[in-house]
């Protein structure tokens, strides 16, 4: 397995929106890395630029510490699992393994064995013989999966393999990936726009923001100390509070922001006067939408593990100082801040 | 309604077809006397056989077929190379071309027989397969490509995309993927082709002087004599001249319509 870098990288699309552009990232051998962001943040593309299915405009791609930036795809050794999976709809489960090592020209032993351990490991061994169009989502998804594990790839890019799953089977597969990564040692870069699967996943996670990075931390590094206001509100679901100082009546200097976990917050005695809003029920804890009785009543969200209050009712919210993150005007994390 | 208005459709479409089936069969002296209506009691195969036997009407369809296939397996492969290259391949003025390209063919074809005429004639082709393979080639490719290269848009880029990680060059993506994934396009263009060789009457008319390379609508048309017009043999030449016609397009209709990219992505 190998590293992976990005110096400085830049596409631009002439006539078109940003694309990316200030990309330095590095990818430790046997790393998994997520790559997290909103729709049209860039992370496809960055993950396109890595493949070598595009060219950056600036910058520099490497493998290995080797500048790759004008090798062709074909030649870089790396796989890619796609979102659509991009099966060749024409071959069955077994050509469609087989594939990138008949290309290669392996003896066919070779690609028998191989693709014989990537169907065992993937339980498709009773499929091979099938066309992708006679396969369930799931299974698409394996064979996908699969065609880059025969490969012996230096490294894995996967682009949010798991969005067209449904719910349980996305977690299922998610343990399955983890699992193969964590057994072969594999170097990955994960795509995907949901931050809970870049925090399960994720040694560390890339957070991009329109063409930019935002932070590259550990999972827990990114939920405990995030570096601005936007990875503060894209980590962690219910999104974090994220409200003017003074609304809160809380001393800091006058023009930051604080935000506030849904988690650390708590319904007590004293604290600032707010109105229940809705609630949404989770089984193992109910989230609370309130509104602050402060200029612009603005929404603040808190979750409960015991009873509920009544929608409409009045109530009073504190929190755990010590778990209040403050941030400047400009939204970037102040370093007095926990 | 619809019914009916499809009823029409077909019988407006059909109606010259049964009418020429019908009239291939009678002798000369009842095909306009009403009697096709009135049964088919005096049918005979006469036509036909005047057709072959005594009009040779075997070297013509021999001719179309030559010169329709080898217009066919030339222009098919370059077609869709240049098609490739103008749907997938980043070029500047990609646009312009296509637009060029759908200009040239609408070209009236007479403009252009007189000086195809001389450049032949100089060249020695006049009343040689290449003669008119050449002509047809260029004449079939514009439109060859302008449908190809939709074809090929229409394909999904993550399955190309996908065989390149996997190690292919761009060649082999094209012949391992592409291909068969576009064979339903490839089909159907081909077919136009080969009709388009197989109907073209008037680069055949002015390239070629004598039966040796004349095509079949060009024999069916000299079936006339100074006095009169064999319409018996003319209908029975047209009737043989439809049946390659029919016969592909049956036999490429399924591939033509069976949707081969399903599965491929998510469904």
């Amino acid at each position: 397995m190998s590293t992976i870098a990005a110096e400085a990288v830049e596409r631009i699309y002439p006539g078109r929106h940003v694309g990316i552009a200030g990309i330095d990232l590095d990818v430790a051998d046997g790393e998994l890395l997520v790559l997290v962001g909103p729709s049209g943040c860039g992370k496809s593309t960055l993950l396109r630029l890595i493949a070598g299915l595009d060219s950056p405009t600036a910058g520099r791609i490497l493998i290995d510490g080797a500048d790759v930036t004008a090798v062709p795809p074909q030649q870089r050794d790396l796989a890619m699992v796609f979102q659509s999976y991009a099966l060749y709809p024409h071959m069955t489960v077994y050509d469609n393994l087989a594939y990138s090592l008949r290309v290669r020209r392996s003896d066919r032993a070779t690609i028998d064995a191989r693709v014989a351990a990537a169907a065992e490991a993937l339980d498709l061994e009773p499929l091979l013989d099938r066309r992708p169009a006679q396969l369930s989502g799931g299974q698409r998804q394996r064979v996908a999966l699969g065609r880059a594990l025969v490969r012996e790839p230096k490294a894995f890019l996967l682009d949010e393999p798991l969005s067209n799953l449904d719910p349980s089977l996305r977690t299922q597969a998610r343990a399955e990936i983890l699992r193969l990564q964590r057994k072969l040692g594999a170097t990955m870069i994960y795509v995907t726009h949901d931050q809970e699967e870049a925090l399960t996943l994720g040694h560390r996670v890339a957070v991009m923001r329109e063409g930019r990075l935002e932070q590259v931390a550990t999972p827990t590094e990114l939920y405990d100390r995030p570096a601005n206001t936007f990875v503060a509100g894209f980590i962690g679901s219910p999104a974090m509070n994220l409200l003017p100082a003074v609304s809160l009546g809380i001393g800091a200097p006058p023009d930051s922001i604080v935000g506030i976990r849904p988690h650390d917050a708590l319904l007590s005695g004293n604290g600032v006067r707010a109105t229940v809003d809705v609630l949404e029920p989770r089984g193992h804890d109910t989230v609370v939408h309130l509104r602050l009785e402060a200029a612009g009543s603005p929404e603040f969200v808190i979750t409960v593990r015991e009873s509920a209050p009544t929608p409409g009712s009045t109530v009073n919210v504190s929190w755990k100082s010590d778990r209040l993150h403050s941030f400047d005007a400009q939204g970037r994390r102040r370093s007095a801040s926990p | 309604m619809s019914r009916l208005l499809a009823a029409l459709l077909i019988a407006l479409l059909l109606g010259p077809i049964v009418w020429m089936l019908a009239a291939s069969v009678l002798p000369e002296n009842e095909i306009f006397s009403g009697a096709p209506v009135h049964g088919l009691t005096s049918a005979s195969l006469d036509h036909y056989r005047a057709l072959f036997d005594e009009r040779g009407f075997l070297l013509p369809i021999r001719n179309s077929l030559i010169v329709a296939g080898l217009t066919t397996l030339i222009a098919l492969p370059c077609a869709t190379l240049c098609a490739y290259a103008l749907a997938r391949l980043p070029m500047r003025g990609k646009g312009l071309f296509l637009a060029l390209l759908l200009a040239v063919s609408m070209f009236p074809q007479i403009s252009v027989v007189a000086p195809l005429f001389l450049v032949l004639r100089a060249s020695g082709l006049i009343d040689t397969y290449p003669g008119l393979v050449l002509p047809y080639v260029t004449f079939t490719m514009p439109l060859a490509v302008w449908l190809l290269t939709g074809f090929f848009r229409q394909l999904p880029r993550d399955l190309e995309d996908a065989a390149m990680i996997d190690g292919a060059s761009r060649l082999r993506v094209i012949r391992d993927v592409v291909l068969p994934l576009a064979a339903p396009g490839l089909a159907s263009t081909a077919i136009l082709m080969f009709l388009y060789c197989w109907n073209e009457f008037l680069f055949a008319l002015s390239f070629t002087f004598g039966p040796d390379h004349q095509t079949v609508p060009v024999a069916i048309a000299l079936f006339r004599g100074r006095y009169q017009i064999a319409w018996g043999e003319v209908l029975a030449g047209a009737a043989v001249a439809t049946l390659p016609v029919v016969i592909v397009v049956l036999a490429f209709q399924r591939r033509i319509v069976a949707g081969l990219t399903s599965g491929a992505i998510k469904g």
